[in-house]
């Protein structure tokens, strides 16, 4: 079942606010300049993209993530990836 | 050029308060910090010791995420010190960050409450293909934890110790932060250690059975060093910082100078990794006295490392009557609290602090009747106004670390 953007985007918005205490951020900010959020942070989201997703993500897969700098950006990367999973 | 070292502010997260008016009001009261052990799930239904020295008050943290997230129980106790410790001595920014303050700061091992959870996810059998060691956990984990995540909070520069040497950490710390001082290496030094609750520890001191079991129902009676029903040690929680800095700059900026490190001394017993070894201890208060260019008779107080196991204490005192005789005044700290590990160095030379400026000895506790082998030294029974001009401090470490701190009232 393909997941639909504003379903992404709801998600998002409660994993920034429940696990990176960032609430409501823009579809469009940086993330790391306005909120310091991090390498560190990006490997912490991306074991919450794979619950997304439902399936677990490969290595190449997550090292593509690592250039994502906006929330709009997240979106795009995990519906890819829910294409290339399937 | 040897430069003068003196310290200009501490803090200490103890079991007995946080602060010095919550720990000076226990000392004077004669209040224990050793409570019940908790239970935690995996080991202490197997501990026979049922005390631990707790801090089962409230502390707010107040720090942001981005230094939370690579903390872990450790690294809230180490920082929130060092934080105090900076307010207290109101260094401006630019020192902080300039390369010339530095950080030695240590624990016994990092945090054991995240290497638990790191073996859970490893040993918990669980088939979630989502199950995972967190990004962060090796830095909340790591052995030097305490010491970088304070240079992260406070974007410190300068040089990073941090030692590990069980109950020796802070003492270390301290020592080898006065060196950096007195040897021009850095112009200020954050010093200290920090320990967070855990049965690890506990259980680990069981299994030697050097932990007290004979006071599970009244754990404020034990430990009870140097006295005649002591059965051990019991094992604490806390965190303590101080600031050691050049002396002429200290005063310079007006800062209150709260005493002088005039000696420092560190030394293995080359042998026994466990055992209570005399000539070790003798010759690091030696070292010590040495270093700090005074002799045995100009010593007004000594902060025991008096741990309450059976024969540790009976050999500390032999080693201190060896040189001290029964003429200096000893007191046992840890009998307030337990043995707070990595952190004991530095909570108990806050406390000579804090007795030294208010001119008081607090007694060991539980002294009723002193033990008969230990009985050549002149022990503090009961609290007692008395000027202190100069202490020592001594810790000794599994490992046979031993250390002498030389403190001097300025």
């Amino acid at each position: 079942m393909k997941l639909e953007r504003e379903y992404i985007l709801k998600e998002l918005s409660r994993i920034f606010n429940e696990k990176f205490e960032i609430k409501n951020p823009g579809v469009d900010d940086d993330l790391r300049e306005e909120y310091e959020f991090d390498s560190i942070d990006a490997i912490e989201l991306l074991v919450e993209i794979e619950k997304i997703l439902g399936f677990p993500l490969s290595q190449e897969q997550k090292k593509m993530a690592m250039e994502v700098r906006t929330i709009d950006q997240i979106c795009d990367y995990i519906q890819k990836m829910e294409y290339v999973g399937v | 050029m040897e430069k003068k070292v003196v310290i200009t502010a501490c803090s200490a997260l103890t079991p007995i308060g946080h602060g010095k008016q919550q720990i000076l009001h226990s000392l004077k009261n004669g209040l224990s910090g050793v409570k019940a052990l908790r239970d935690d799930g995996l080991l202490s239904d197997y501990i026979h010791s049922k005390v631990f020295g707790t801090i089962d008050y409230p502390v707010e943290f107040d720090f942001k995420r981005s230094h939370r997230k690579t903390m872990g129980p450790v690294a809230f106790y180490a920082c929130q010190v060092v934080k105090e410790v900076l307010e207290q001595a109101g260094l401006d920014d630019d020192f902080i960050t300039s390369g010339r303050l530095g950080v030695a700061f240590g624990s016994t091992h990092g945090s054991p409450t995240i290497q638990r959870n790191i073996y859970k996810t490893f040993f918990s059998g669980s088939k979630d293909q989502f199950s995972t060691v967190s990004a962060v956990d090796y830095l909340k984990s790591m052995v030097h934890t305490t010491a970088v995540n304070i240079t992260k909070m406070f974007g410190i520069t300068g040089r990073v110790i941090s030692s590990s040497t069980a109950c020796t950490t802070s003492s270390q710390s301290i020592g080898f932060g006065y060196e950096m001082v007195k040897f021009g290496i850095q112009d200020a030094m954050i010093c200290g250690g920090a320990d967070e609750y855990d049965t690890t520890t506990v259980a680990v001191f069981d299994n030697l059975l050097a932990c007290s079991t004979a006071f599970n129902d009244t754990p404020y009676l034990t430990p009870r060093p140097f006295e005649a029903r002591r059965d051990g040690l019991v094992v604490g929680e806390g965190a303590g910082a101080v600031l050691l800095e050049e002396y002429n700059r200290a005063k310079k900026r007006g800062a209150d100078i709260l005493g002088e490190v005039i000696g420092f001394s560190c030394n293995n017993n080359g042998g026994d990794l466990i055992l209570p070894n005399a000539k070790g201890i003798q010759e690091t208060i030696r070292l010590g006295l040495e270093s700090a260019k005074i002799n045995a008779e100009d010593v007004d107080l000594i902060s025991a490392h008096a741990t309450g196991t059976k024969m540790g204490d009976v050999i500390e005192a032999q080693a201190i009557h060896s040189i001290f005789g029964d003429t200096v005044h000893v007191t046992g700290l840890k009998s307030y609290m337990g043995h707070t590990m990595g952190t004991c160095g530095v909570i108990e030379t806050i406390i000579a602090l804090y007795m030294m400026e208010k001119g008081f000895i607090a007694p060991t506790l539980n002294l009723e009747k002193i033990d008969k082998r230990c009985a050549m030294i002149k022990h503090v029974k009961d609290l007692m106004d008395s000027e202190i001009r100069i202490a020592l401090v001594q810790n000794f470490a599994f490992g046979g670390v031993n250390t002498c701190l030389i403190l001097k009232k300025v």
